[in-house]
């Protein structure tokens, strides 16, 4: 364009410098001190004893777990969203409970999970009665797959609205099954919205720590979890802020893998 | 074929279903003057009168509603001057680098921009409250607005800005009565979307938040914890309203611009 000078430059990297470079080396620099205010290397060594992680690689599971059956939910989803006649209408009804307060979603399962919640009325009904639901594995898997569910069917929608359906068509034409339509030619070309959906559920799905509190009854402790302890709770920024850059080391090295595909793809 | 179709659609449906299961539920038992989340008894409106009459709760209201409109307006004016200072970024790798900047802020997990943010609001003084949530919704808002503003600049033929600068418009001019008019639709774009962050945010507030302030998130998140009440349930019937209003607003904007436009990314 024009060689003149980007006055626009400065004021950005300003607000870049002060909100995205200081707050991170302040956590890589506190995650260095210990409760006392003396310099140490201490909190990594203790993120290194099997307590911590043990709870890192719990964390990385139930993650993993969270990606995986928003992956399997979300892609049929996203699928037939493709397939229907009103799309834009199936589209803002998708979006519309992403934009409910979170914490009012979460509430309401805890009514819906809870001992005379409409979950265990329907099971007494069948006569298998009561169980306990609230505070296991499966309503913290459950609630957060719901939670994260539109984050994985919209990329993923987006990758399969972009497939040329004569590519379909041309499988098909030379003699491809259904299956092996969808596993040669449908999967590898929309691989690049659901790299892009498992970086987007499974990054917040390492952090969270409200579903984890109400929903897990603390059964399950996860890396969100144990920073915002430290944080809040006990004041051990120290141990924290160590926490917290091993979560953004895995939070670079998936954005590695992934291919950033979020950062090109901009939606 | 019609039968995989309708198999199709039974799937998106229960999808669907569950997907409203439970704002449905909350709102149904806001209804109840049992008192609880389960055994429909009566209908009543005492909550929704409770929620009218909890000044606390007003308060809080009226908090997370100037925090959002003040964040999202500075913010929309930070992330257009982002977005122009990204576009005349000079060398194709510079762009790359401030985009990825950028993108850092938006995979960042809350847990981490709210105890990075906490830390640097420690050390530099700020009191936790009013000033530091406001800052941190700026700082998670900015990259947001830069993304929805960002593809409408590169829309726009750099010979529009040519044209004006040959009929001598100077450099403000051809900002406020070219540019601005050109990428209006993503301004806008960016604002809403920075509005239903801001009012949505939990997790980041919840660490900036001193004792002084809270918002609706956090609030809410306190209350669940005490206890169900159902004077929540009704608070939270009556933001899903409000929210389908913003929803409704943002769409109605976005199909005069009739352009494709994804929501943002989770938190």
């Amino acid at each position: 364009m024009n060689a003149k000078r980007n006055v626009y430059l400065a004021p950005y990297l300003a607000w870049m410098a002060l909100f995205i470079v200081i707050p991170i080396a302040l956590i890589v620099y506190d995650s260095f001190f210990d409760l006392d205010g003396g310099f140490t290397f201490g909190n990594y060594e203790k993120f290194l004893t099997p307590i911590y992680l043990k709870m890192t690689v719990s964390s990385i599971w139930y993650a993993f777990l969270i990606t995986l059956f928003s992956l399997l939910v979300a892609y049929p989803a996203a699928y037939a969203l493709t397939r229907m006649k009103h799309k834009q209408l199936w589209l803002l009804l998708l979006i519309l409970p992403s934009w409910v307060n979170l914490l009012l979603k979460v509430y309401a399962f805890l009514g819906i999970f809870g001992t005379y919640g409409f979950v265990n009325g329907a099971l007494e009904a069948l006569g298998i009665g009561r169980q306990q639901i609230l505070f296991t594995d499966f309503s913290f898997v459950f609630v957060s797959v719901y939670i994260f569910i539109p984050f994985m069917i919209l990329p993923v929608y987006n990758a399969l609205e972009d497939l040329n359906p004569s590519l379909v068509f041309a499988a098909r034409d030379l003699g491809a099954s259904g299956w092996t339509t969808f596993r040669k030619v449908v999967f590898p070309l929309t691989l690049d919205g659901v790299k892009a959906g498992c970086q987007a559920v499974f990054i917040p799905a390492l952090s969270l720590f409200m579903i984890t509190r109400l929903v897990a009854g603390n059964r399950v402790i996860t890396l969100g979890t144990a920073i915002e302890q430290h944080f809040l709770v006990t004041q051990d920024w120290g141990m924290g802020a160590a926490i917290a850059v091993f979560l953004i080391i895995a939070m670079v090295v998936i954005m590695l893998l992934t291919g950033s595909g979020q950062a090109r793809r901009v939606r | 074929m019609s039968a995989s179709r309708r198999l199709q659609s039974a799937y998106l449906i229960v999808v669907f279903a569950v997907l409203y299961a439970p704002i449905a539920y909350m709102v149904f038992y806001s209804f109840n003057s049992g008192g609880t989340m389960h055994g429909f008894e009566g209908f009543t409106l005492e909550y929704y009168g409770e929620v009218f009459q909890d000044a606390r709760l007003l308060i809080i209201v009226l908090n997370t509603v100037v925090v959002a409109l003040l964040s999202s307006t500075i913010s929309t004016i930070l992330g257009v001057v982002g977005a122009l200072a990204i576009m005349r970024a000079r060398t194709r790798r510079s762009r790359n680098a401030l985009l990825s900047m950028n993108n850092v802020l938006i995979v960042s997990p809350d847990v981490i921009i709210g105890a990075s943010l906490l830390v640097m609001f420690t050390m530099a003084g700020i009191r936790l409250g009013f000033t530091s949530v406001l800052l941190s919704h700026i700082a998670f808002s900015v990259p947001i607005v830069v993304l929805m503003v960002l593809p409408k600049l590169q829309e726009m033929s750099p010979t529009l800005i040519d044209a004006a600068r040959d009929l001598g418009a100077t450099g403000w001019q051809v900002l406020s009565r070219v540019v601005v008019p050109f990428i209006k639709p993503g301004i806008f774009a960016g604002f809403f979307m920075a509005l239903t962050y801001s009012l949505d945010d939990f997790a980041v507030t919840f660490f900036v938040t001193g004792n002084g302030f809270s918002t609706l998130s956090v609030e809410i998140y306190s209350r669940a914890r005490q206890g169900v009440s159902l004077s929540i349930n009704a608070l939270s019937a009556l933001i899903f309203l409000f929210t389908l209003l913003i929803v409704l607003g943002y769409y109605v904007l976005n199909r005069r611009s009739a352009k494709r436009l994804g929501t943002g990314v989770p938190r």
